[in-house]
């Protein structure tokens, strides 16, 4: 672990003193069902016109580490490309049974709840590559559960820079107030990746996190 | 035949001096024998993390284990600067021992539910 913190310290020096990084390397990551792939297919449609993975009301949906290169996004007359890589949701359990209740039927939900737990395994491997995180989370959920608290508490080790996404504001049970209050050390947006609401100051904030990479 | 719920206080002093990968994997055996494990004090965030993967990657290989429920509790420190200061103080005398982590199996812990001033074990019937 200290080896990656210090190739990481190495790859910044280099890349300014040698010149620009390529691409942004920005990662999702978040619990399961929290929209990382909502969000991400967003800005992939609203950039480059096709998405970049499938999304579903059953958890785990995203199973393996999804990418979109040159993704170039502009705003107020500023350009930035980027490398977005989507993980899957990051859980501490993983029942196939619960996959049932979706109407799933055994031999698919134990094949899902395998493949779901590689890819949790992958999601935090793939933390040595990023070079910024968007933590989404779902603001109508209780945000102090331990793994949203680990996801960040991770990265704060790493020194990657975070911004902390609250999706589904377009639900009634949204509270962006208790999510900004759980975590009162980070930049939250608050934004809605299905209906596509608040992304201008989504977009403002991606380039500001840019800038901290 | 009664059900049996048992607790495992584990005590800073007993993984202080592990590595990291030791320290995760001796929570663990204890968790995979069916206990609730109260850690004093916290793993750090990439032993949290490392946990996590290694519970992964046990689910499925070990029968009926799905994984495990994870919470931590430290103290409420309020926005005193003297108070921070006081507790960061401690903190880097004595470790994070004012802390408490449970984890527990999945197949015992429903769910662990948090919130600023209360923690919940829900266990399953």
């Amino acid at each position: 672990m200290v080896m990656i913190i210090v190739r990481n310290f190495f790859k910044r020096i280099f890349t300014s003193i040698f010149g620009k990084r390529k691409d942004l390397s920005l990662g999702f990551y978040g619990p399961p069902n929290a929209g990382k792939t909502s969000l991400a297919n967003r800005i992939c449609k609203d950039w480059t016109g096709e998405e970049i993975g499938k999304v579903s009301n059953i958890p785990h949906e995203t199973r393996a580490v999804q990418f979109r290169e040159k993704v170039e996004i502009e705003y107020k007359g500023k350009k930035l490309t980027l490398k977005l890589v989507d993980t899957p949701g990051i859980a501490t359990k993983i029942d196939y049974e619960d996959f049932m209740k979706f109407g799933m039927d055994k031999k698919d939900s134990q094949k899902r709840a395998k493949e779901a737990t590689q890819g949790v395994i992958d999601s935090i491997k793939w933390l040595d590559d990023v070079d910024a995180v968007i933590v989404v989370l779902d603001s109508s959920q209780n945000p102090y559960s331990q793994v949203n608290i680990t996801i960040v508490g991770d990265l704060v080790a790493r020194k990657i820079p975070v911004l902390i996404v609250g999706n589904k504001v377009d639900l009634r049970k949204s509270d962006l107030k208790k999510l900004e209050s759980a975590f009162p050390d980070y930049e939250v947006v608050g934004i809605s990746a299905k209906m596509g609401t608040n992304m201008e100051e989504f977009y403002e904030s991606v380039f500001e996190l840019a800038k901290k990479a | 035949m009664t059900d049996k719920l048992t607790l495992r206080f584990i005590p800073y002093s007993e993984v202080e001096s592990l590595e990291s990968d030791e320290r995760v994997k001796r929570v663990l055996d204890v968790v995979l024998t069916n206990k609730i494990v109260i850690l004093q004090g916290r793993l750090k965030s990439i032993e949290e993390a490392s946990l996590i993967q290694s519970t992964m990657a046990l689910v499925g290989r070990i029968k009926n284990f799905r994984g495990v429920e994870l919470a931590v509790i430290q103290p409420n420190i309020n926005d005193a600067w003297f108070e921070k200061v006081k507790v960061g103080i401690a903190r880097a005398l004595i470790g994070e021992r004012d802390s408490l982590t449970i984890i527990g199996p999945a197949a015992i812990v429903k769910e662990i539910k948090r919130d600023p001033k209360k923690i919940e074990l829900l266990l399953k019937k």
